[in-house]
């Protein structure tokens, strides 16, 4: 239920610029990692090259090899719904789809998949919801809108409604930070349940959460505005915010630059 | 400070004049640097006031001087008229008897316009989609510029053309579907083909497409992002992400959309006087000559009317009213249903 990530001189562009260059990274099966740094480092980018969501604006194009478990999902005759199934992702902001109900959400990508048997529905939706700590929030509301739960239940909606699909790899692009500190920890100890089943990636600003979930931690940075972001070090999270081995890193840590 | 001295000043502070920066019209520091002075009794304020009100008013006394007005004009005309006004299949309100009914005008609004609809909406919303999500961005705009365009062209040019040119193939068409299909009633008869409600819908058809295309894609060009992504992260496609973010997004709007363009059809007038075959009589039939609406009517009719006959038409003016009036409640009750859903989405 998890697989292993390796990226291979990954290399992101907006159009003609570049927004990441040769990024080379291993994510071993069943830990969190987290990817930190400074604001337009491309941490973001990167995370979204993983499922192939970066090529989704206009332009945007990535370059060199990423493989799940060995296979390259840039192939050229892989099929991209296929790689974002096996992917799922977590947004920055909380984005249940606002038409749909609580119920609906969750299994959304489910029917996406041509799943229509409510029993198989039903029992995914729970099971789904209850891994996201969320079932005994909304299970006696399931038919009313996802929208209307508030910032951080919504946020574990989509979580619900990304592992529902039960993918291998999860991605999470900034999942805490429009939500308030009871939340942030709510999905925090979620993470922590979550990691069992699956390969997690975290985009974060936050150096503590980054320090409590991940396993190991993934520092990049730039050297100006304009530069393509670069991996600056990557290592076993404790060595990172102990310990680490570029002066760069310590700065960001300790608060110096960034 | 001229100004100062030149006004009855209210409570001018001593160190006014000493205050540097930003001052009220009556020369004292604009964050209060002296006294408060009084409210000003007659003001700008109270004169938009009385503006905004009277602009209210005014609406609610058209209405109401127009209602009085159809319904005083037709009132004695419905009295005169020795028919049934709902049942009778004719107009001869001019007769020394008069004699005219309102049913086979409204069937033919009603009839043209669904079958309009029916036609124009399903295209508009391909056309909007595509250009919403399918075409590049430049060709998007190009186009949708070109779809405005339509929108602007009077409906007497549809009526023309409809009548001189788009006639001949519709004729044509008729025909074929009179030979191979004529077992069906809506495509029976012996002819003459051609000025038919099938000629008249699709002109409409033609004209309400740009209102639906334009606002529909209006709509979808408004669907979040957040949602769209939500949709492909999920191992969406292309037209499975607009199933499950779009539609359902954009469909308060589309409703909204459809209920415009329906609006336009039931209240169009010279383009059908111009296309359809003016007939009286309730009838299915699509592709032979006939056909007739209220607002087409209204046209035709209102040259040669006397005093009974302006009333009958003014009569059937207020049931054209009615009908678009339940058409566009019945659209505000399809929007309400969900409005829970649709209220958090916005």
């Amino acid at each position: 239920m998890a697989k292993r990530i390796d990226a291979t001189n990954v290399t992101a562009y907006y159009g003609g610029f570049k927004a990441i260059e040769d990024i080379n990274l291993t994510v071993e099966p069943k830990t969190v990692t987290a990817l930190i740094g400074p604001s337009g480092c491309g941490k973001s980018t990167f995370l979204r090259s993983i499922n192939r969501m970066h090529e989704v604006l206009p332009g945007a194009r990535v370059e060199g090899d990423l493989t799940i478990d060995g296979q390259n999902i840039y192939d050229r005759d892989v099929d991209v719904t296929a790689v974002r199934r096996m992917i799922g992702m977590v947004f920055q902001r909380p984005n249940p789809f606002p038409t749909m109900s609580i119920y609906d959400n969750v299994v959304a990508g489910l029917r996406l998949n041509g799943v229509r048997k409510k029993s198989i529905l039903d029992e995914a939706a729970e099971n789904s919801l209850r891994a996201a700590n969320l079932w005994d929030e909304v299970k006696d509301r399931l038919g009313k809108p996802g929208a209307g739960l508030s910032g951080g239940q919504q946020q574990r909606l989509c979580i619900a409604r990304t592992i529902a699909v039960e993918p291998q790899v999860v991605l999470m692009d900034e999942p805490c930070s429009a939500l308030d500190p009871i939340s942030t920890l709510a999905i925090e100890d979620l993470m922590f349940q979550l990691k069992d089943r699956f390969t997690i990636i975290i985009v974060t600003h936050n150096m503590q959460q980054a320090a409590r979930v991940s396993d190991r931690t993934a520092f990049f940075s730039i050297e100006r505005t304009g530069d393509p972001g670069r991996l600056v070090e990557y290592d076993d999270t404790q060595k990172i915010f102990s310990n680490p081995s570029v002066r760069k890193t310590e700065d960001y840590i300790t608060g110096r630059f960034g | 400070m001229g100004e100062t001295t030149a006004r009855p000043a209210v409570a001018p502070a001593p160190e006014a004049e000493a205050v540097a920066g930003p001052r009220t019209r009556d020369g004292g520091a604009l964050g209060g640097g002296g006294g408060l002075p009084r409210a000003r009794a007659f003001g700008a304020e109270r004169a938009f006031r009385a503006l905004t009100v009277a602009a209210g008013t005014a609406v609610l006394v058209i209405i109401a001087a127009i209602a009085v007005f159809l319904v005083a004009k037709a009132v004695p005309a419905l009295r005169a008229n020795t028919e049934n006004f709902w049942t009778y299949e004719g107009w001869s309100p001019n007769d020394p008897a008069p004699k005219f009914g309102i049913g086979t005008l409204a069937f033919g609004t009603v009839l043209s316009s669904a079958l309009a609809l029916l036609i124009a909406v399903p295209v508009a919303l391909g056309i909007a989609l595509y250009l919403s999500h399918y075409a590049p961005r430049r060709l998007g705009t190009a186009l949708g510029f070109l779809i405005d365009l339509l929108a602007a062209v009077p409906s007497v040019v549809f009526g023309l053309w409809g009548r001189d040119v788009f006639v001949h193939p519709v004729r044509d068409f008729s025909a074929w579907l009179n030979q191979h299909f004529g077992w069906l009633p809506i495509f029976g008869g012996d002819g003459p083909f051609g000025r038919s409600i099938m000629l008249g819908s699709l002109v409409l058809a033609i004209m309400v497409l740009p209102i639906v295309t334009s606002l529909s894609r209006e709509v979808f060009l408004q669907t979040p992002t957040a949602n769209e992504e939500a949709a492909l992260a999920l191992g969406a496609t292309r037209w499975e992400m607009i199933r499950t973010a779009v539609l359902p997004y954009g469909r308060p709007g589309v409703v909204a959309a459809v209920m415009l363009g329906l609006g336009r059809a039931l209240g169009e007038t010279i383009a059908l006087a111009m296309t359809l075959g003016i007939t009286f009589g309730i009838s299915f039939n699509l592709i032979t000559n006939g056909g007739n609406t209220v607002a087409a009517n209204i046209a035709n009719a209102f040259g040669e009317a006397n005093a009974t006959g302006r009333g009958a038409l003014i009569a059937s003016g207020l049931v054209l009213f009615a009908i678009t009036l339940i058409v566009n409640i019945t659209a505000r009750a399809i929007i309400h249903r969900r409005r829970e859903f649709t209220e958090s989405a916005a």
